[in-house]
């Protein structure tokens, strides 16, 4: 493998995982906890949408994140040279 | 057929499966034992993986606690959840391309020393231990209640299954009795969840029954259940009782913790490529929240239900007679877990907050109404979803689905950690550093013997758990997210981190906490040995099962300073992390 290669396929991998789990926290550290009063005026099912990302969205948002990590990460595999043979 | 009957023979007829396989599967290939996982589909590993993870905690604790803490539980659900998200990206692929076997292993060779491999040994140990107390507790609840013994009874037949289960049937690594365990448990959740939705919301998808409108009064599920809690002085549902910063820090130790638990981290070590360790993680959260999404129906609509069963006539009208009472009273008052009395003597249970301030409407409407006081007097969460099929009067044979479902969620995890706490004593500690001549035989003696110790620790200590199921298991969470997930996270993403940053990260996280949670829990969970309480922290209003992610903190914190005051490592072990940030060159995986 050529290192140069390796260390910006390392870099491009962690800039996918920062802006994920920036979307990871603002779901449920975010939408779920401390801005749940922001969301206090969108209501849903007798409740309002902080709610509703505490107790579901988040979980939903969790498995679009993983799925997405694994498509673009074995993409990137093949782009950097770096994929399992 | 009477339940006694029934609930034993849906037990016995899933216990009957489980081993089948296993003898089947066992006729297949004698690797499979060891290597779980290796060669089956990313898809198939994710469901084993869900039974693996999804605990007594999870199955037969968690919808309760969200039924009685409502909003204040989603920590639960975000904490158990979002730890994969961390596992996908953060760890398991890394790992797996690291290719060894245990978690010990690993930090031994990253931060080559074999002390940092002891220590990691030891954090394995303490978290993994104080996991199979919460599921002790959640096997006795459900034995106690199945074979109508009290609760003590109950654990004791649940720790001797435990120890057949787990220590002499060896069953454990074999993936297809984990899916079939998976199926078993998913559907006992699942099945009355979408009957009681069914009943309370006339949509059959529990998830969208929360947030549908009640049959009976049209209102939002949420919102009936809410008016009727408010009326009876209880703490509201939907609303935020916990203080932010403790939800905060819960949700993130539960996180980190969910990373940082040996035996789900295994389980990626052996799949087949290391892209696959990345979509095993996704499929394994897919079989999770078909759980995870359900419980939250269920907790709202089971607390409906049971409020429905106390007030038949509504709050303003009269409550249940003594002589109505449904027959899960009875049959739960039997465990000592669900008890009623008759405060005032006039023939009615009345169920509401009798801790309200004397000044609230509630208490005036008691008064005037001569109640002395609340007369459910004991209702032990963790019965919950036991009950929840008596208490919405389904079949016989939901509940004794759901008698099978508890206890093949407890016996799944029980004996995943079971063997990752006797993997690190055999491998880690006795072949890796006391006697590394040790024969094959005498490993797995080691190993015997130190799954029998940790029931019997276990067992002792479930009989006065620190918490609830759930609760319990938090604080095993917290133990692992100081612990071990910093080591691993540093291992793979710093080059600059040293042997001795390691290992005063590790033991600094760990000690801490642990101090944290006995000053809180009593010494060893020895009852009354507590100087502070969870109602009142040592700490702002940081309660115990949220202390880990301030214990991972520390550890980072340890770690970075200690490493750069020391010697930089070695070029080998530079040389060994950029090896593992790569996928190219991942080996088949190699058994021990």
């Amino acid at each position: 493998m050529n290192n140069g290669n390796g260390e910006a396929y390392w870099k491009a991998n962690v800039r996918l995982m920062i802006t994920l789990l920036i979307i990871w926290a603002l779901v449920s550290f975010g939408f779920g906890i401390v801005l749940r009063p922001l969301l206090a005026g969108i209501s849903i099912g007798g409740t309002d949408l902080g709610f509703w990302f505490a107790q579901q969205g988040s979980i939903l948002v969790f498995l679009v994140l993983i799925f997405f990590y694994a498509f673009r990460m074995n993409k990137m595999d093949r782009e950097y040279g770096v994929d399992e043979q | 057929m009477d339940q006694y009957t029934l609930n034993l023979l849906v037990i016995g007829a899933s216990f009957a499966l489980y081993i089948g396989i296993a003898i089947w599967a066992r006729a297949g290939s004698t690797s499979e034992f060891y290597a779980a996982g290796r060669g089956v589909h990313p898809v198939m590993n994710g469901m084993a993986t869900a039974a693996d993870w999804m605990s007594a905690a999870s199955f037969i604790s968690m919808a309760g606690i969200i039924a009685f803490g409502g909003y204040d539980a989603s920590a639960y659900l975000m904490g158990w959840t979002g730890g994969y998200v961390l596992l996908a990206m953060m760890l398991a692929p890394y790992l797996r391309k690291f290719g060894k076997f245990t978690v010990p292993e690993f930090i031994g060779d990253r931060f080559y020393s074999s002390s940092a491999r002891m220590v990691a040994v030891v954090c394995l140990i303490v978290a993994s231990v104080t996991y199979v107390i919460g599921q002790m507790t959640g096997v006795g609840v459900a034995f106690s209640r199945f074979l109508e013994v009290d609760s003590a009874t109950g654990l004791y037949i649940g720790a001797a299954i435990v120890f057949v289960y787990a220590v002499l049937g060896g069953m454990k690594g074999i993936t297809y009795t984990q899916v079939a365990q998976y199926c078993v448990l998913i559907f006992a959740y699942t099945i009355p969840a979408i009957f009681i939705s069914l009943q309370l919301t006339g949509n059959p998808i529990p998830p969208l029954g929360l947030f549908s409108d009640h049959v009976g009064s049209g209102q939002p599920i949420l919102a009936t259940l809410e008016a009727t809690l408010r009326d009876l002085g209880f703490t509201t549902y939907t609303e935020r009782h916990d203080s932010m910063l403790n939800m905060f820090l819960f949700t993130m130790s539960l996180m980190i913790g969910t990373a940082g638990l040996p035996h789900v981290i295994v389980r990626f070590f052996t799949v087949p490529r290391v892209a696959d360790a990345r979509t095993s993680a996704g499929w394994a959260l897919v079989f999770i929240a078909v759980l995870y999404l359900t419980a939250p129906a269920v907790g709202a609509m089971a607390r409906l239900n049971i409020m429905t069963t106390m007030w038949p006539n509504g709050v303003q009208g009269e409550a249940i007679s003594e002589a109505d009472l449904p027959q899960w009273f009875a049959n739960w008052q039997v465990t000592g877990l669900l008890a009623v009395e008759d405060k005032n003597g006039d023939g009615k249970i009345q169920f509401y907050n009798d801790k309200s301030p004397a000044d609230s409407p509630v208490m005036q409407t008691a008064t005037e109404r001569g109640w002395q006081g609340n007369e459910l007097t004991t209702f032990n969460q963790d019965i919950l979803v036991l009950a929840n099929p008596e208490i919405a009067n389904l079949p016989g044979w939901v509940i004794a689905l759901v008698a099978a479902g508890g206890l093949a969620a407890a016996l799944s995890t029980a004996a995943g950690l079971l063997l990752a706490i006797s993997s690190a004593i055999s491998h880690d500690l006795i072949k890796g550093a006391i006697n590394p001549n040790i024969s094959e035989a005498g490993e797995l003696m080691a190993a015997r013997i130190s799954m029998g110790v940790a029931i019997a620790v276990a067992t002792y200590l479930g009989l006065n758990p620190p918490g609830f199921a759930a609760q319990t298991v938090a604080l095993a969470f917290g133990i692992a997210a100081a612990s071990i997930f910093p080591a691993l996270m540093m291992g793979i993403f710093s080059t600059r981190i040293n042997n001795k940053g390691a290992v005063a990260g590790m033991l600094s996280g760990l000690l801490i906490t642990v101090i944290y949670i006995f000053l809180h829990k009593g010494w060893f969970f020895i009852p009354e040995t507590n100087s502070f309480t969870d109602a009142d922290p040592l700490l702002l209003s940081i309660k115990s099962t949220s202390f880990g992610a301030i214990g991972a903190v520390i550890n980072f914190a340890v770690a970075y300073f200690v490493s750069n005051a020391t010697e930089e490592p070695p070029a080998e072990i530079r040389d060994l992390v950029e090896s593992v940030r790569v996928p190219r060159g991942a080996g088949t995986a190699t058994t021990h």
